[in-house]
């Protein structure tokens, strides 16, 4: 019998929870943290841990978010584990360091709750604040749900902490939706967990006194360029272990993942794809509409940095049409994110079917069943048409 | 696709709507079913009319939309009554428990409708009397519970024991408080 999946081991959990939980599993050896809604329970949380003795963590309580990740920076650089966690104008203060973080080659593992930037303020679900640091050089993960964000927290500090990548990972969960809902998740048991995590062994750090090193001294034009050439290689064989440390995953917890997860999709036609919890949604309209025989799928991006451009165009080429869901805009006025990504990915493909984005769900605005079937009904009729007569909407909103 | 049960509790900010809507929710996982439960966040005061919502299912539940067609409402607050439309999106054959002093039959005239199963309970008195404190979350509970057959009355009763143990552990007053009040709520409810 699997013990990760015993019955024992299932718990109703909100997403913060779930994360702070898994926080507590890892141990880590620093976090410092500034609360912000809606991330603030989970290093609220995590302190009860501290306080109770339940982890050995040092815990800085830092006066910004800025300070949080210069924190985290510093003890990393120094061998520790070292976590945080933000949302929102959080993420946006960070924005410096976060260069700074994974420019040093730091495995940080951040748990995002992903909430609308100001202004106007605004405290629910959207993505444009993870989106504004797609470009940092953090590894991004999405999460469907507190199950995910669980185990994505998890497989975040094998991923990070990898020899051949050694850069941080921010863990994306919807505020509110996830965040703030009690949902069922399994929790693996904490040795388990030790085990599966190991312990930090950094190359270099600070403290190594025998072979010293330094963290980011002036690099001018004759070495800088080399450094960021490696920097992207960290990202590339990222691509290579994100998928690895996802089957020891599995051979532990019988959950798969992996770049994203293709929900009967293999003889779709008009497929959508789209992060987060979303997705949950989106498996219900497309059980329903299946019952009636169209033939729709979905695809749920978990990795969108690095972006797995030759894995997305396998399993869309061929496709006659693909729907591809924003929850953010770029206000380039050429579509989202999400959809720039795929856009270019299809370009090559000899077989590409035709694009078309959708930008949602701004500012917590809910996403019913019936907005996604009717991305669905439109992405059939393109499919059908051969053409793309919209080629950006703004989905559920007031012109 | 198998149907999910919905549930909107109606209370005022601090009657402890957020904590019945998890409550329910956990004791429902307790015993494998699989469940969400969430509050609707905005401007948080105390007083202020707040929701929160279960979901309750025997499949595992990926929808992430907000409740918008209950199948079950409950009401905290009899003065919501006036201010709110407690009915909104609620199916015709849905239920509604109202925490009152008043009759299902005087609620219904209220609510001027002939849809709807009503039930009502003084979940204030019961609280006062049993816990010391006017806060009705417990006891909607356990008239929730025997308004719907949603969960079984004793696996449930030994769930919120558990439940309240963890939340109120070295109290045991405020847990036998609450249990009492719960199961006292389940025998009083009126329905019509």
């Amino acid at each position: 019998m699997n013990l990760a999946t015993q019955p024992e081991n299932r718990v109703a959990l909100t997403g913060n929870e779930a994360v702070a939980h898994a926080m507590k599993q890892i141990n880590p050896d620093v976090v410092a943290a500034y609360p912000i809604t809606p991330q603030t329970e989970i290093v609220q949380i995590f302190s009860g841990f501290v306080a109770d003795g339940d982890v050995d963590t040092v815990f800085e309580r830092v006066e910004s978010e800025h300070s949080a990740m210069s924190a985290a920076v510093g003890a990393a650089a120094a061998g520790a584990r070292a976590m945080t966690a933000t949302s929102a104008n959080g993420l946006a203060l960070m924005w410096e360091i976060l260069y700074i973080a994974a420019s040093n080659r730091l495995p940080i593992v951040m748990p995002v709750v992903n909430r609308a930037l100001s202004a106007p303020i605004n405290i629910h679900c959207d993505h444009s604040d993870t989106m504004g640091a797609r470009d940092s050089g953090w590894i991004q993960l999405f999460s469907e749900n507190a199950q995910e964000a669980y185990d994505n927290t998890l497989q975040a500090i094998r991923i990070a902490e990898h020899p051949d990548v050694e850069l941080p990972v921010m863990v994306c969960l919807d505020g509110f939706i996830i965040s703030h809902a009690m949902d069922n998740l399994f929790m693996l048991p904490d040795e388990m967990v030790t085990k599966f995590i190991g312990l930090r062994k950094p190359e270099y750090s600070l403290l190594d006194v025998d072979n010293p090193a330094t963290y980011g001294p002036l690099d001018l034009q004759d070495w800088y360029f080399e450094h960021k050439r490696q920097q992207v290689e960290g990202m590339k064989k990222a691509l290579d272990v994100i998928p690895q440390i996802a089957v020891e995953y599995e051979e532990l917890t019988g959950r798969e993942y992996g770049f994203f997860e293709a929900y009967r999709a293999s003889d779709a036609e008009a497929l959508m794809i789209v992060l987060g919890s979303t997705a949950g949604t989106a498996k219900d309209v497309v059980d329903a509409m299946r019952d009636e025989g169209h033939p729709v799928g979905l695809i749920k991006l978990r990795t969108f940095r690095p972006f797995p451009m030759q894995q997305l165009v396998s399993a869309l080429a061929g496709r006659r049409a693909v729907a591809v869901m924003d929850r953010s805009d770029t206000f380039s006025t050429a579509g989202g994110p999400l959809f720039h990504g795929v856009r270019h990915a299809l370009y090559d493909c000899e077989r590409a079917p035709l694009t078309s984005n959708y930008i949602y769900g701004l500012g917590g605005r809910d996403v019913k069943p019936h907005d996604l079937r009717k991305v669905f009904d439109d992405t059939l009729r393109m499919g059908e048409s051969g053409r793309v007569s919209q080629p950006i909407t703004y989905l559920g909103v007031r012109e | 696709m198998t149907k999910i049960l919905e549930i909107r509790w109606h209370g005022r900010g601090g009657q402890g709507a957020k904590t019945a809507a998890n409550l329910l929710a956990e004791a429902a996982s307790a015993v494998g079913r699989y469940i969400q439960a969430f509050p609707e966040y905005g401007p948080e005061r105390r007083g202020a009319p707040v929701t929160s919502f279960t979901r309750i299912s025997p499949k595992p539940i990926r929808i992430r939309s907000a409740v918008t067609n209950p199948d079950v409402v409950v009401v905290l607050d009899p003065t919501l009554m006036v201010a709110t439309d407690l009915t909104e999106g609620l199916v015709d054959d849905g239920v509604i428990v109202v925490n009152t002093e008043r009759s299902p039959g005087k609620v219904r005239d209220q609510l001027d409708t002939k849809h709807f199963k009503i039930f009502t309970v003084n979940a204030d008195r019961i609280s006062t009397e049993a816990i010391g404190r006017r806060i009705p979350n417990t006891p909607m509970l356990g008239a929730v519970i025997r308004a719907t057959d949603m969960l079984e009355y004793e696996p449930f009763i030994e769930q919120m024991e558990d439940e309240l143990n963890k939340k109120f552990s070295g109290r045991p007053e405020i847990v036998s408080g609450n249990l009492e009040a719960i199961k006292r709520a389940y025998k009083e409810v009126q329905a019509e």
